[in-house]
C-alpha cells in the first residue's frame, strides 16, 4: 500500500465521523475570527440559543478594516468610518460576551489574523485551523491542515467545533534548487501560479516541497502557503521540519515542558511519507526562478520582470485573447510594453502575504540609503501585526523607511483591499506585496501590480518596475 | 432555514460569464453586521448609476434602465439563469443572502464557483447545474417569450420547461435532503455531538497541547 501525504495524515488525525453522502466531520482545533466574517456567526448562534462548543478553541483579533494611522490611539469610538466601527466594536461586543480571547485594536499583539496566530503560537503543526478568509491556507506552512470558510461555516464551527469537508486530492508542487539572491518565496508562487493557473489547484490539497522550500523561512513558506487561493487550491501545507519547530518554540500558546517534547515527537510524523502517491505534481527549477510582476487582472497574469506585456494578437485561444485584451485595457498597457517600463503611482508593503518581519527586511536592505522616487505619491509600510512592528523598530527598519520617504503604519490589512481608506485613486498603477489584483480590489479603477516586498521597495525608489537584483549587487 | 421542495417562478437571464461575487454584492456592504438586508443592493455596481453606500434608502437611487432586474418583463423574478462558473472572487457569504432576499430561489448555471455553491445550500438557494447546450437553450427561449416561468422539483431533480419538456439535474443526496427539510447544518451536525465528544476526549489524550492553552 502506497504511503500517505501530510494531507492525508492531517485528514486522518480529525476525522471524527465519514458520513452516508461521502462528506467527514473534521475536529477543527483552532478557529480565528475577525470583524468582517463573524458578526452574522455570533448573530445566528444567538438566534437559535446556542453557545459556542469550546471557547478555548477561539482567538480573535480585527484586522481588515481598522485604520492605520496614529489617530486610532484613540480607540474603537474614533474610527471615522461608521460601518467599519461598528464592526470593530461588534467583535469586541461579541467577544466579550461569550468569552472569547481578543486583542482589541490597540493591543500590542493585534494584527491580520494570519499573521498574529502563528506569532502567538495559536497555529501549531498538527492543528486543523478555521477562519473566515480565504487565505487561512496560510497557516498551512506549519504542517497544519487550514481551509479558509464561509460564514455559515463560522457559526457551524463555533457550535459544534466540526466543519463539514470533503477528502480532496493531493497535489504536489517540487521546486528543487537554489533560487538567486533577491529572488523570494512570493516569486516562487507567482510563478507556480503563472504555470498552472489560478484554477490549477482547484480541489486539490497542495503541498510545496523540494529542496527550495526546506530551504525558506517560516516567513516564506507562509507567504507561498498564502497564495495557494489563488492557485485555486483552498489548502496549502509545507512539512514539518526543524524550522518549523524552531519557530513555535517558547510562543506564547505553544506547549510547554513534557507536552513540548510530547508534541515535537508528533509533530515530527508530519511529512509526507517517501512512498505516497499525489493524483497530480508540478515542477520547478529554482534557478529559473526569475523576479516576478503581475501585469493584468488576475495573479495568473505575469511575468518575469524582464519581459513584456503580452500581445493578444499572438494568442490562438480567442477567449484568452480576449481576457488579454480586456486587462490591458484595464490595466492602461499596451502590447509588448517592457515590464520595467510601467510606471508606479503608489506603493504598498504589507499584507497577510508579506508583512512579516523577514518581509520588511528584504524591502529595507533595498530602501535602505535611496528615496522614494519623486513621481511616486506614496509609498505605505503596513507591519502584520503590532509585534512585527515593534520588532521592525527594535531594528530601526522604521527609521529606514521613513528617511527613505515611505510612511510607517499601524498593523491591519490596509490597502490589501481598501476596506480603511488606504486605498488607490481610479487609473493609478501600485506595486503592491499583497495577493489579488482583480479590478478594483486596491479600490475603484486602481491597478494592482503583484510583486514582492524587495521588489515593491525597487520599485518605489525606481519610480517604475526594476530587477531587484540589479540594486541589490 | 426555509425549506426547497417546489418552485415555479418567472425567469431572469443573466447573460455573462464568470460573475463574481464582488458583482454579486460590491464589497462597501461587507460591512454590515446583519444577515439580512442586502436585498436592495444585489448587482449594485448594475443596477444602478450612482455608487450605493451602505444603510442608505435605495429607493430614490438612479436606476440602470438597461440592466436585465431593471427590465419590466423581469420584475418578480424568481429564477435566474446565468452562465459559467457564476460566483467566483471572494467568498462571501453576503451573494447568497442577497440573491435570496432579492426573491431568487434558485440560480441555474453550467458551472460555479466552488465556495459559492457551498453557500449557497447553507442559505436554502438551490444552485442547479445542466449542460451549457441546455443553458443556451433556455436562455433563447427565455429572451424569445415574455412571462418566461421555470418550474424547479427538488425532489424529483428536474426543471420543467414551459413547452413540457423535462431536464434533469444532479445533485448530492444528502444537500437534497437538508434543502427538502429546511434543515440547517448545525442541527444535523449536532445529531452527531455524542461522535464529537467522543473523538474530542480521544484528541485531548494523544494532544492535550490543544486544549487549554487560550484563556
Ligand atoms: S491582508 Fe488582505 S488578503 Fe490578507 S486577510 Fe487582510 S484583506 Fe485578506
Amino acid at each position: 500500500m502506497a504511503g500517505k501525504t501530510l494531507y492525508d495524515k492531517l485528514w486522518d488525525m480529525h476525522e471524527v465521523k465519514r458520513r452516508d453522502d461521502g462528506s467527514s466531520l473534521i475536529y477543527i482545533d483552532r478557529q480565528i475570527l475577525h470583524e468582517v466574517t463573524s458578526p452574522q456567526a455570533f448573530e445566528g448562534l444567538r438566534l437559535a440559543g446556542r453557545k459556542p462548543w469550546r471557547v478555548d478553541a477561539n482567538i480573535a483579533t480585527p484586522d481588515h478594516n481598522v485604520p492605520t494611522t496614529q489617530d486610532r490611539q484613540s480607540g474603537v469610538a474614533a474610527i471615522a468610518d461608521e460601518t467599519s466601527r461598528i464592526q470593530v466594536q461588534t467583535l469586541d461586543e461579541n467577544c466579550d460576551e461569550f468569552g472569547i480571547v481578543e486583542f482589541k485594536m490597540n493591543d500590542p499583539r493585534q494584527g491580520i489574523v494570519h499573521v498574529v496566530g502563528p506569532e502567538q503560537g495559536a497555529t501549531l503543526p498538527g492543528m486543523t485551523v478555521v477562519c473566515g478568509d480565504s487565505h487561512t491556507s496560510t497557516h498551512g506552512a506549519f504542517g497544519a491542515l487550514a481551509h479558509g470558510i464561509g460564514t455559515s461555516e463560522v457559526e457551524h464551527v463555533l457550535a459544534t467545533q466540526c466543519l463539514v469537508a470533503k477528502k480532496m486530492k493531493n497535489m504536489q508542487v517540487l521546486v528543487e534548487g537554489k533560487l538567486s539572491s533577491g529572488v523570494s518565496a512570493k516569486d516562487i508562487v507567482l510563478a507556480v501560479i503563472g504555470k498552472i493557473g489560478t484554477a490549477g489547484g482547484t480541489a486539490h490539497a497542495l503541498e510545496f516541497a523540494g529542496s527550495a522550500i526546506r530551504e525558506l523561512s517560516m516567513e516564506g513558506r507562509m507567504t507561498l502557503c498564502n497564495m495557494a487561493i489563488e492557485a485555486g487550491a483552498r489548502v496549502g501545507m509545507v512539512a514539518v521540519d526543524d524550522k518549523t519547530i524552531d519557530y513555535v518554540k517558547g510562543r506564547p500558546y505553544a506547549p510547554q515542558g513534557a507536552d513540548w517534547d510530547k508534541a515535537v515527537a508528533q509533530w515530527k510524523a508530519l511529512v509526507s511519507d517517501a512512498d505516497a502517491r499525489f493524483d497530480t505534481v508540478v515542477e520547478l527549477k529554482a534557478e529559473e526562478i526569475k523576479p516576478q510582476v503581475t501585469w493584468g487582472t488576475s495573479p495568473e497574469m505575469v511575468l518575469p520582470v524582464d519581459e513584456r506585456v503580452p500581445d493578444p494578437a499572438l494568442e490562438a485561444d480567442p477567449v484568452k485573447r480576449d481576457s488579454i485584451v480586456r486587462a490591458l485595457k484595464y490595466m492602461g498597457l499596451s502590447a509588448n510594453q517592457p515590464i520595467g517600463e510601467i510606471k508606479v503611482d503608489r506603493v504598498f508593503i504589507g499584507s497577510c502575504t508579506n508583512s512579516r518581519i523577514e518581509d520588511l527586511r528584504a524591502a529595507a536592505e533595498v530602501a535602505k540609503g535611496r528615496k522614494v522616487a519623486a513621481s511616486v505619491k506614496q509609498a505605505l509600510v503596513v507591519p502584520g501585526s503590532g509585534l512585527v512592528k515593534e520588532q521592525a523598530e527594535q531594528e530601526g527598519l522604521d527609521k529606514v523607511f521613513i528617511e527613505a520617504g515611505f510612511e510607517w503604519r499601524e498593523p491591519g490589512c490596509s490597502m490589501c483591499l481598501a476596506m480603511n481608506p488606504d486605498r488607490l485613486e481610479s487609473g493609478e498603477h501600485c506595486a503592491s506585496t499583497s495577493n489579488r489584483n482583480f479590478e478594483g480590489r486596491q479600490g475603484a479603477g486602481g491597478r494592482t501590480h503583484l510583486v514582492s516586498p524587495a521588489m515593491a521597495a525597487a520599485a518605489a525608489v525606481a519610480g517604475h518596475f526594476v530587477d531587484v537584483r540589479e540594486l541589490l549587487n | 432555514m426555509k425549506a426547497f421542495t417546489q418552485h415555479t417562478g418567472l425567469v431572469a437571464p443573466l447573460d455573462r460569464a464568470n460573475v463574481d461575487t464582488d458583482q454579486i454584492i460590491p464589497k462597501q456592504f461587507l460591512k454590515s453586521i446583519k444577515r439580512s438586508g442586502f436585498g436592495p443592493n444585489l448587482f449594485d455596481e448594475w443596477r444602478y448609476l450612482d455608487v450605493g453606500q451602505p444603510g442608505q434608502d435605495c429607493s430614490g437611487r438612479p436606476l440602470n434602465k438597461d440592466f436585465v432586474l431593471n427590465l419590466p418583463r423581469y420584475q418578480g423574478a424568481s429564477v435566474l439563469l446565468a452562465r459559467e462558473n457564476f460566483g467566483c472572487g471572494s467568498s462571501r457569504e453576503h451573494a447568497p443572502w442577497a440573491l435570496e432576499e432579492y426573491g431568487f430561489r434558485t440560480v441555474i448555471a453550467p458551472s460555479f464557483a466552488d465556495i459559492f455553491f457551498n453557500n449557497s445550500f447553507k442559505n436554502g438557494l438551490l444552485p442547479i447545474i445542466l449542460p451549457e447546450v441546455e443553458v443556451d437553450e433556455l436562455f433563447k427561449q427565455c429572451e424569445a417569450s415574455e412571462g418566461y416561468r421555470l418550474t424547479v422539483d427538488l425532489a424529483a431533480q428536474t426543471v420543467t420547461r414551459p413547452d413540457g419538456k423535462v431536464l434533469g439535474f444532479d445533485i448530492d443526496p444528502f444537500r437534497k435532503h437538508c434543502l427538502l427539510n429546511g434543515l440547517d447544518d448545525i442541527g444535523l451536525t449536532l445529531q452527531d455531538a455524542d461522535a464529537i465528544k467522543a473523538f474530542e476526549a480521544k484528541h485531548q489524550q494523544s494532544s492535550p497541547w490543544l486544549f487549554g492553552a487560550i484563556k
